[in-house]
């Protein structure tokens, strides 16, 4: 979907991007992970042309993004930045509107899609479509901004730290989101980040870079199991290594099928991480295991998660 | 203030919350009892002998006006209320009509028994109670946290209400009116003359500094030249700045045929507004520099981001979100530009200075006062005004 072929981009001399490859395929969930200063939050930029590139050439959705004028090209690509970027004179409903306005939709179709953005974002729309963004709670707020990047529905969403400036509990509640999005509208996602954590929970595939170099690509699991470089293994973090294991693998894997045991399920989904977390709560070593419909299916020991 | 007010015990001495009223109704009494409220002089020249209130306008309006002063008082000692705020500004607006009627009616009285040539002018006093009352009216209205609808209102009101006193010909008989009398002619023209002056001023204005300001936006380089020789240009005495034009725009007018047939010389109108319009470069800038250089980078990123034209981030964001900064210039220069076109009456601009340069030359104070009241009254609706409309552009969606 996103295809980035031998990209550069230099700074004042300093190589920011350099000769870089890679692949997003259509309703991957692509994180680009990195240190400060990697070339991320650029690479991203060059995408939707917010930065100019100085070679190579980058085609979303077959098309080259130089084919077409810039405006064109970014009204069909939604895009979500840190701090919101919320007009602060446009209502809520105005601001989600943007891009549909942009391309002359009628009024009756716009109004219908804001409802149906802020229903899907989880903000009842009679409350929230006529507030102002100053009226709003910061999660609140970054929701309305990924509702405003949805609102044209865009095969292709750009993320940059979307989620980088909200406090713990709402960015949990906020990744919880754009996970169950991801996968009910099978959107094509990058999103930017430089915490391994958030990258780990939501990505399908992670590109690391370093010093506007592809460091490694490949599964969460991939990166944590197998690390290529001494600069991944560091950044992925060394020391925590067996609970990021436990984080990116399900308990659907190590599940002894056909037992029950006692207690509230865990979910079949959940990470081994989150089982591990129950049982020392609950004081106990052994889970019941439940799929989507709540019905047990199986069991998880202590054992299981270190085996 | 108002908390420790709360704590007082029951049965205490009222304590007024707030000291602004308070003060001002002592100054109106000290203004009243110390100073002149008319003065009487025998022509129009002649220097006058001062009349206290109660001599001049009577026992009847003295009590009345106390009395307001006595009311606002007590307001002030009562518990903090939004009707008893309005209730204040009911009461200071109506001391204000007092007070005007007052004067009209010592003029009156004066004049009857007194030689023609004798004249009734407004004394010190008269000015300390007109100002003390406008002052609390206002102090009401803030207390009272009035919109932007409601002062528009209370202005509309005040304006109407005084036409109307005028128009009654209450005022007649003072020496101001009859300064006026004398040039009714001329007045209504040289006000118009007035109005074009700052408009022909502030509308050209207001695009070329836009321009600088932006320029000095998007080119840094270009900011510090360019605000120092702006700097420089608003140091520059008015006064002289119109005498230092005369000389090029004469030799210009004298070169190129056709435009003294335009009106284009070293005096006159156009080397005023040249000289208004550079006066107001600085505001208008400095304001474009600060209000669209403040506007979140993060709203800018995201409009392009969303797919808007330059175009559009321009007008729909940029300009949008600095548009209370922008007006605020806009109020400054058209304020400024006011008062400086009294001075430009000196070039021969006319306008309202030229009363103000014919009292100075003949020492008649009132004819000043012809040049100098309509001016400040006009400097401040325009800034009234602006004011509200920036007020109404930003207040709903201020954090």
């Amino acid at each position: 979907m996103i295809d980035i072929s031998r990209v550069s981009k230099t700074y004042d001399g300093r190589a920011v991007v350099d000769d870089l490859s890679l692949e997003v395929p259509q309703a991957a969930f692509c994180v680009l992970l990195g240190p400060s200063g990697c070339g991320k939050s650029t690479t991203l930029r060059m995408i939707n042309r917010l930065v100019d590139f100085d070679s190579g050439a980058i085609r979303v959705g077959g098309e080259d993004v130089l084919s077409m004028p810039p405006e064109m090209l970014r009204r069909r690509i939604g895009y979500v930045i840190q701090s919101t970027g919320l007009f602060p004179h446009w209502r809520v409903a105005d601001n989600i509107a943007t891009v549909p306005r942009l391309l002359g939709w009628p009024r009756e179709r716009v109004e219908a899609r804001v409802t149906e953005l802020l229903a899907l974002l989880r903000l009842d729309p009679k409350a929230y479509r006529n507030k102002f963004p100053h009226q709003l709670s910061g999660g609140e707020q970054q929701r309305v901004g990924v509702a405003r990047a949805l609102a044209a529905n865009p095969d292709v969403l750009l993320m940059d730290e979307p989620f980088a400036a909200v406090d713990p509990i709402t960015r949990d509640a906020l990744q919880g989101e754009i996970a169950r999005i991801h996968r009910e509208t099978g959107k094509t996602i990058l999103f930017v980040t430089h915490d391994i954590e958030e990258a780990l929970r939501l990505a399908t595939v992670i590109a690391i870079l370093d010093k506007g170099k592809l460091a490694q690509l490949g599964t969460p699991l991939d990166i944590v199991e197998n690390p290529k470089s001494d600069f991944v293994r560091d950044f992925v973090g060394a020391q925590g290594i067996g609970l990021k294991l436990l984080s990116v693998r399900k308990v659907a894997e190590r599940m002894r099928a056909g037992e029950n045991a006692e207690g509230e399920p865990i979910a079949e989904d959940a990470t081994l991480a989150e089982a591990l977390g129950q049982m020392t709560a609950r004081h106990c070593d052994r889970l019941a295991v439940a799929n989507d419909a709540g019905q047990v299916i199986g069991t998880i020991a202590l054992a299981d998660l270190v085996r | 203030m108002s908390a420790a007010a709360q704590t007082v015990p029951a049965g205490t001495a009222p304590v007024p919350r707030n000291l602004v009223l308070p003060v001002l109704v002592v100054a109106t009494s000290i203004g009243a009892i110390g100073c002149g409220f008319v003065d009487l002089a025998p022509n129009r020249l002649a220097s006058g002998q001062p009349m206290m209130l109660w001599d001049a306008a009577g026992i009847g309006f003295t009590a009345t006006l106390s009395a307001c002063g006595a009311m606002l008082l007590a307001i002030e000692c009562a518990a903090p209320r939004r009707w008893l705020a309005y209730l204040a500004a009911a009461i200071a607006g109506f001391a204000l009509v007092i007070v005007l009627a007052a004067a009209g009616h010592s003029a009156t009285i004066l004049a009857t028994g007194a030689p023609p040539a004798a004249r009734v002018s407004l004394g010190a006093g008269f000015w300390i109670v007109l100002g003390c009352a406008a002052l609390a009216l206002i102090d009401a209205l803030q207390r009272a946290e009035a919109g932007a609808a409601t002062q528009f209102v209370a202005a509309a009101l005040a304006a109407t209400g005084f036409i109307a006193l005028v128009e009654t010909g209450m005022f007649d008989a003072l020496s101001l009116a009859r300064e006026f009398a004398a040039r009714r002619d001329v007045f209504a023209a040289a006000l118009a003359r007035h109005i074009v002056l700052v408009a022909a001023a502030v509308g050209p204005a207001v695009p070329i500094g836009v321009l600088l300001g932006l320029t000095a936006l998007r080119r840094k380089r270009f900011e510090a030249p360019l605000f120092g020789v702006l700097n420089l240009l608003q140091t520059v005495p008015s006064i002289a700045l119109f005498g230092l034009l005369i000389a090029p725009l004469s030799a210009l007018a004298k070169a190129v045929p056709g435009l003294a047939a335009l009106g284009i010389g070293g005096v006159g109108p156009a080397p005023a507004v040249i000289a208004l319009v550079l006066y107001a470069l600085l505001p208008v800038a400095r304001n474009t520099l600060t209000g669209i250089g403040d506007v979140s980078p993060a709203a800018i990123d995201a409009a392009r981001g969303m797919g808007m034209t330059p175009g559009q981030v321009f007008w729909q964001v940029e300009v949008r979100l600095a548009l209370p900064v922008l007006i605020a210039g806009l109020r400054i220069v058209t304020v400024q530009a006011i008062g400086l076109a009294v001075v430009a009456a000196l070039i021969g601009a006319g306008g309202l200075g030229t009363f103000v340069f014919d009292g100075i030359g003949q020492y008649a104070t009132d004819l000043v006062l012809l040049g100098a009241l309509p001016a400040i009254l006009l400097a401040l609706a325009a800034d009234f005004l602006l004011r509200l409309l920036a007020a109404a552009l930003s207040r709903r969606y201020a954090p």
